[in-house]
């Protein structure tokens, strides 16, 4: 603050036009970020709209009234058991995340709130999760799995997303309970709040910014795991939609149409989750720099 | 009604000791101030009473009952935090029914004593609004109108004034003596502030590194302070305390005068120096001596006067209102 307020005083026009010229690059690069993010994307869904021959022959020219065509989508819905393999992942992906958030919730609250013995240890064996990938422990898990007979149920999905979104969301939600002041659960404690309900209440009211975002990253790693579904739930009737895309993707044959198509449908119900939660998300990220 | 007794309370926070046995009886209806220096544990003895942080030994009585394993909510009693506390995501009505409706009181009746708290503190206009849409006074407002609802037989009051600005304070000031008077509760309130304390208290408790130094009404504690430190930390501005050996009195170690209390002349007094500075205040006068020995000392005059930087003076005390402290800075009392 104080070295550079003489250069801001004496030279306050370059400075200016600095600051325009940072703000053209900060722009430039996130503009350009985003085009190389959202490029697989267009491509996908520009594709899903092209007849077979004119997604090789030009893969990255949008659709016109020669090479539009619905075949891949009419392939997806005929195949009939789509809605189904829909249905599979909206079902472990809003249970999961579900179970992520109030366990998460509850457990940051302990973390936060109370001072007992183990408190940083406990604090310590839960964020270890972060750093060590679930994967790790794939086989451990099938093993487990096989022995509770839960080998092709929607619930062993259920259970080991829990367990993968839990690390992160009591981290995060830990750091943000201890940001609410005592004052405030005092007061509440005064009023007659049980503990319960100074936690449903009045925190998770003010932590809600933060459930948003830990929803979003928990969620999208969710609906995009072809691994789990591939080792734990293969069977037909509880295949998710990342899986079962996977039936047009033969060793010798692949049915782009079909691919392309299922993966485009595959985005809208994270989407519309995402929009829903993308207010609280922003809020939750300039949470900081607005107080 | 209201009334607390404290028996030997202390309390460690690990190998610390932040309050070590305290002793206070509060009669009902009274209004009682802590004071003392920051970290002395003022805010700790209030969570205390209030059942928010547990004593690690001694006995609170709250209306004769023995309250130690009672929760905040059993007490009987209302708590005004510094930083108003209030719930952000819910209106000011709602802030101040929740209480009530924890207990599940009738409707009419929480309407009824919200109404009356919020026309007590002129919140009507703003009763469905957010905390953040109040101002710093209106949000210390709604936090003591959450307080009264609940009809408490003990207030509680955390440095409530202290995030106001000067002229606030006064307002509120005043209104929270308008409110001991209308409620006739008990109230035991915590500052910083020597105004607020001389002005509002019927007895201060003076506290200091977690013991009670002296207990008193405004007026005991300014006339006749038990030791150093109670002298020194009530009045503004402070006593000047003077080695007794520059007074040549061998009996005492510290010789204390509160700043009111000296007559500067031009003739001999009891030190004397050069004026250092001088504060105009309109109503007062504060002139600085430097006395050499005897250090830098306070004088408050009534009114205007005018003394120049630099010039020779010498500051008679007023005899009666000399203060004779002991080596461990006990009073000495003639
Ligand atoms: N939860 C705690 N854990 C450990 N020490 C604490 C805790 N709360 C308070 N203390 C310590 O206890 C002492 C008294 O704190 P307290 O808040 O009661 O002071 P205070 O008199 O209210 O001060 P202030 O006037 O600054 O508000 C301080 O030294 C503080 O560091
Ligand atoms: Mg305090």
């Amino acid at each position: 603050m104080t070295t550079s307020q003489p250069t801001s005083q004496s030279i306050s026009n370059p400075m200016l036009s600095s600051n325009t010229a940072r703000a053209i690059a900060a722009h430039a690069i996130l503009i350009t970020y985003t085009i190389i993010a959202l490029f697989p994307v267009v491509v996908i869904v520009i594709n899903s709209f092209k007849s077979r021959n004119a997604i090789f022959r030009s893969p990255l020219s949008p659709p016109n009234s020669e090479t539009f065509s619905l075949i891949g989508y009419e392939t997806v819905i005929k195949q009939g058991d789509f809605l189904l393999y829909f249905q599979n992942s909206l079902t472990v992906t809003i249970i999961s995340l579900t179970m992520v958030l109030f366990f998460g919730a509850m457990a940051a609250f302990a973390l936060a709130e109370y001072r007992f013995k183990l408190n940083l240890l406990t604090g310590l064996y839960l964020a270890l999760g972060i750093m060590i990938p679930i994967r790790l422990g794939t086989v451990a898990i099938l093993q487990m799995m096989v022995a509770s007979g839960l080998v092709n149920t929607l619930t062993a999905l259920i259970l080991v997303y829990t367990a993968q979104g839990l690390p992160l969301a009591i981290f995060i939600l830990s750091e943000f309970m201890q940001g609410i002041s005592d004052d405030l659960k005092n007061a509440g404690r005064i009023d007659g709040l049980s503990e319960y309900r100074i936690f449903l209440r009045l925190v998770l009211p003010l932590v809600r910014p933060a459930m948003a975002t830990v929803a979003v990253f928990t969620m999208i790693p969710i609906w995009n795991d072809l691994w789990f579904p591939l080792i734990l739930a293969p069977a037909e009737e509880v295949k998710t939609v990342t899986l079962g895309a996977q039936v047009f993707i033969g060793q010798f044959v692949t049915n782009w149409n079909a691919v392309l198509a299922s993966l485009s449908l595959a985005i809208v119900p994270v989407l519309i989750l995402y929009l829903i939660f993308s207010k609280q998300l922003i809020k939750g990220i300039t949470s900081g720099a607005v107080k | 009604m209201g009334s607390l007794s404290l028996k030997n309370i202390h309390k460690s926070f690990g190998d610390v000791e932040v309050l070590k046995g305290i002793d206070l009886e509060v009669e009902d209806g009274e209004f009682v101030i802590f004071v003392g220096p920051s970290g002395c544990g003022k805010s700790t003895l209030l969570r205390i009473i209030a059942g928010l942080e547990n004593e690690s030994s001694g006995i609170i009585e709250i209306d004769g009952e023995v309250m130690n394993a009672q929760p905040p909510t059993k007490r009987g009693i209302s708590m005004v935090f510094q930083t108003y506390a209030l719930y952000p995501h819910l209106t000011v009505r709602d802030n101040m029914s929740l209480g009530l409706k924890q207990t599940k009181r009738p409707a009419e009746e929480i309407k009824s004593q919200v109404a009356l708290a919020s026309s007590m503190l002129a919140l009507d206009e703003y009763l469905d609004r957010r905390p953040a849409e109040l101002s710093g006074g209106q949000r210390q407002r709604v936090a003591i109108g959450r307080a009264i609802v609940r009809k408490p037989e003990l207030f509680l009051f955390d440095e409530p004034l202290s995030n106001l600005d000067a002229a606030l304070r006064v307002n509120t000031r005043l209104e929270i003596a308008r409110l001991h008077r209308q409620l006739s509760a008990t109230m035991i309130y915590v500052t910083h502030d020597q105004v607020e304390a001389m002005t509002l208290a019927d007895r201060i408790v003076v506290l200091h590194d977690g013991m009670v130094e002296q207990i008193g009404t405004p007026m005991e504690l300014y006339n006749s302070p038990a030791n150093k430190f109670v002298a020194g930390f009530i009045g503004s501005p402070q006593m000047n305390f003077i080695p007794a050996q520059v007074l040549s009195d061998d009996k005492a170690t510290t010789i204390g005068i509160r700043p009111e209390h000296i007559i500067l002349t031009q003739e001999d007094g009891d030190v004397s120096g050069t004026v250092s500075h001088i504060e105009r205040l309109g109503g007062d006068t504060n002139v600085y001596l430097d006395c050499g020995e005897a250090g830098l000392i306070s004088t408050r005059l009534f009114g205007e006067h005018d003394y120049e930087v630099d010039s020779k003076l010498s500051a008679k005390f007023d005899p009666d209102r000399v203060y004779r402290f002991d080596q461990n800075g006990d009073t000495i009392t003639a």
